[in-house]
Order: C-alpha cells, then structure tokens, then sequence
C-alpha cells in the first residue's frame, strides 16, 4: 500500500469501528452492567435494566445506534513519535467522524459557537477534540474514541479549592455533582475526578479517567483507596439505574491526578452514562490493529 | 399484568395512577420539545395537532424518510424534561394534554398544572432509543418541519410504548423530588464517613 492507500484505509477501519461502537457497549461495560443488574432487589430497578439490555438487543440486531445522542466524538490518542501516519493523523480521525456520520449514521452533534448554527456534519472548529499524547521511540497507535453524549457531559464540573479544604473538599464537591446532577446523567455512571493544580490540568485528567477500563485501579495507593472509598459513597446514595433508586450507583469511580501547587487543589468530575460508548483500537506501524475494548468486533 | 392507558385518556384514567407507578400507552404520541413549547406559549401560535386527552414526547428522533414518502422511526429516545419546566403548566391547561412523557423530573410549577388540569408526567429510561423505536407502529404526520428534523412534531401511532414511570401525579406527587430528599439525606451521612478516610493532608 503507498501512503495514499494507507491513509484511506486507517480512516475507513476507524470509522467503521465509529459506527460499531455507537451500536455495541464495550465488554467491561456490558458485564459491569450484568454484574449490578443482578444485584438490584426492586421491581422497578430490575424492569430499567432489563428495559437497557433489551434495546442493546435491538440496537445490534436491527443496526442502529443504541441510543439516539451519539454525542461529540472526542479522540484519546496515544501516539508514538515513530508512527509512521502520525503527521495525517488528525486529517484522518476527522475524516473518519464524517465517514461514520453518513453510515452509521450518527446524530449532527456540531454546532458552531457564537454563529450558532448546525453544520449538519457533525464535525466543526476544533471538533472532533483531538487529546494527544506523544509517546517517544514508539512506533505505534493506541486510542481511546468516545461519544459524549449531552446527557452525561452536563454534570461536568471542575474548581480550585485551596489547600485547607484537603481531601474532604475533594470528596464534598464530587458528592455535590453526584445528588445535583447524577440522577439526570442517565445512572449508572461512570465518574471521572481529576486532581492537580488548576481547573484545566484536573479537567483533562478526569476526561482521562472515563477512558480507563472498568476494574483498574490508580497506581497510587491513596489515590485507588479513594476510588474505592468514593464508589462505596456513591452507592450508598442509592442513585439506582436512572436514578430512580438502588442498591447502586456507579459503574466505577477512577482518578486520575498531578503534582500540584503549594497553594492549590485543581479538581474536577466528569461522568459517563450507562451507554458508555468508549472504544479502545491499537495500531502496528505496519497498521495492522487489535480492538481492544470490544473483543468480538469484526469490522 | 401491564397496565395500558389508551389515548384519549380522561381525567377518571389518571385517578389511581401513583408516582412510581409502571405504565404503557397505546393511541398517539407527538413529540414537542423545547421550540414547540416556545411558539405556543411565548409566541401565541396553535399546535398543529390537537392533543387534548393525548400525550407529548420531549424528544428529538431520528427519522429515515422511505420511498413510498412515508416516514420510518429508526431511533428515538427521551430528552431532558426538566428544559420545558419554564412553559408545561401553561402548556397544559391550554392544550389539555394527559400525558407527558420525558427524562428526569419536573419542578413545581408542572407538578401544579399536573394536579390543576389533571396530567401526569412520566419517564422513558434514557439511552433505551431504539426499544422505542420499535414500539412506533406507524408516523402518521409530522407538522413543524421548517424546525429541523429533531424540534418538528412527529406524531406517532404506537402500541404498548413504554416501560414509562410515573414521576408526577395528578395528587401533586413528585417523584423525582421525593428521591432527592433521600439522596440529600443519604449524602450527608456517607460525607461525614468518608472524610475518616481521607485526611492525607496531615
Ligand atoms: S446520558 Fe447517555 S444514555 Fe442518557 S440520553 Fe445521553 S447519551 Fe443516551
């Protein structure tokens, strides 16, 4: 293949991975959401996700979206510097968004801010976002490729506290997101905290958060025995599945966190919904590719 | 066993339903969000489908238009309710409208035209779009259509569309709110226990 051909075939390969995912959960997902359903005790709780399993059913037999907000697609990419696409890269994870658009198709989720109108592509100024992070003497690609849907984007939030409010402040202001804003987010959530010194550095992280797999831990001790201590609170609100109450929550609670200044404590919370539309692909130099979050996905 | 509601649904329909209560609906529903509110009420303009004793959708399809002309619903899920609070009690009493369906709850002022005008407001679990689809039999006319696809008025015919939860009431009860009070509750507590375990400031 000339670098042409090889170009086209990334972005069809990505964008049919686009569409499969918008149709399909990743399998941490699907089996988190098993694992809770059963632990459910109410009539009520038991009837939502039935209702949810039953339209995955639908979504992957009659070849539809799942649910209808395919959100804003956002790339999560882990680059080597010796990849040899990396310069097309952005060229193709845009074009890969317009491809899967028409074929999935997906929801026209792009509006220009400030001239205020749809571009009925679903790609716009600086959307797909693009997060990158540069890997030196790799050869490889891996990326993490979401939807966000408004849904669950809306409780996004991020502030500085000072150093006084500790921890505790942490665990305050992911609680007040989680009473305020957790119930409409389409439960149960995915919650991503950031920790680091302002409300950018934090927001990134916990953007990053979503995108690690259900079951994995901070390697910093304190910080995993957060995550634990936050799911087990979390829960024991009893959100439930639509937050129409249950014996739980959240599918998981993952941080991500930075060293940060003397006097500050960056943090922010971001959440995924029930539909957690995450897909993880991982390119050789000869492109060849390893799905990794879907493991029976034939593109 | 299910319990159905038929569109047009009266007033005596709505009497024992509860907040939490399990429904589905058979007859019509429209779909009427966030503009359709707007020109009713800000605007002064008539609905161009009359839904006294029906139901709305806050919702924004996905429609396929077929060959024949007709239309086909592919995906269609329930949107934020609680971004239409500002109109549906003036929305009520002037359409007479039975049955709101939507995601997430109302505030007081819906829970007040709910009991004054008798309606109720219920929700479709969320991220469920395609279930819903199915449960379309046929779109019958769509009006509004210079809104774009997602703001026009669909109206559909469906048959046992639901599961959709009761989460207000013509007795003023308020279901969402209710839980909030316990969710509040229950937040204080586990704050307090949580913070034994993470004072890594020291
Ligand atoms: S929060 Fe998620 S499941 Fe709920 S409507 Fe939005 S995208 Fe769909």
């Amino acid at each position: 293949m000339d670098k042409t051909q090889q170009v086209q075939s990334m972005t069809e390969t990505l964008s049919k991975f686009i569409a499969y995912f918008g149709k399909v959960l990743p399998d941490d997902i699907r089996q988190k959401l098993e694992e809770l359903r059963k632990i459910e005790t109410t009539p009520m709780a038991a009837l939502i996700y039935d209702t949810m399993f039953k339209n995955q059913e639908l979504a992957a037999k009659l070849n539809r979206p799942s649910c209808q907000d395919t959100g804003v697609i956002q790339f999560f990419a882990r680059v080597g510097t010796r990849f040899p696409l990396i310069d097309d890269l952005s060229e193709i994870f845009r074009n890969s968004v317009l491809d899967a658009t028409k074929h999935a198709p997906l929801r026209h989720n792009s509006v220009e801010t400030f001239d205020e109108y749809n571009t009925g592509l679903n790609v716009g100024y600086r959307t797909p976002s693009i997060d990158w992070e540069i890997v030196p003497k790799s050869d490889k690609l891996d990326v993490d490729i979401y939807m966000a849907g408004g849904g669950c984007t809306l409780p996004g939030r991020a502030m500085v506290l000072m150093p006084g409010a500790g921890y505790e402040g942490v665990a305050d202001f992911v609680l007040d997101v989680m009473t305020s804003y957790g119930p409409n987010a389409c439960p149960p959530l995915l919650v991503g905290v950031g920790v680091a010194t302002s409300v950018e550095t934090a927001a990134i992280l916990s953007k990053r958060a979503l995108m690690r797999p259900l079951g994995s831990h901070n390697p910093n001790e304190k910080a995993a025995l957060m995550e634990r201590e936050l799911t087990k609170a979390i829960d024991a609100i009893g959100l439930g599945p639509q937050g129409l109450k249950g014996e739980r929550s959240v599918m998981g609670v993952h941080i991500e966190n930075a060293a940060r200044h003397p006097s500050t404590i960056g943090v922010a919370v971001n959440t995924g919904c029930w539909s957690h539309r995450r897909g993880n692909i991982a390119f050789g130099p000869d492109l060849t590719y390893t799905i990794v979050s879907h493991k029976e996905a034939v593109l | 066993m299910k319990k159905i509601l038929n569109t047009p649904v009266s007033d005596s329909d709505l009497q024992d339903i509860r907040i939490g209560d399990v429904i589905y609906l058979n007859g019509h529903i429209v779909t009427c969000r966030d503009v359709a509110h707007r020109r009713l009420i800000e605007y002064g303009r008539e609905l161009p489908v009359d839904v006294r004793g029906g139901a709305i959708f806050h919702a924004g399809p996905i429609v396929r238009k077929l060959e024949d002309g007709k239309y086909e619903m592919v995906s269609i899920g329930p949107t934020t309710s609680m971004r239409m609070e500002k109109f549906e009690k003036e929305f009520i009493r002037e359409t007479g409208v039975k049955v709101i369906v939507g995601k997430g709850g109302m505030a007081s002022k819906t829970v007040e035209g709910c009991r004054e005008y008798k309606a109720i407001h219920c929700v479709f679990p969320a991220g469920c779009a395609v279930l819903a689809a199915t449960e379309v039999e046929e779109i019958e006319r769509v009006e509004w259509t210079d809104l774009g696809m997602p703001e026009a008025l669909w109206l559909s015919r469906i048959k046992e569309f639901g599961p959709l939860i009761v989460s207000i009431d013509v007795h003023g009860g308020n279901l969402f709110e209710q839980n909030k009070i316990d969710f509040n509750k229950r937040r204080e507590e586990e704050f307090t226990k949580i913070c034994e375990h993470i004072r890594f400031i020291k």
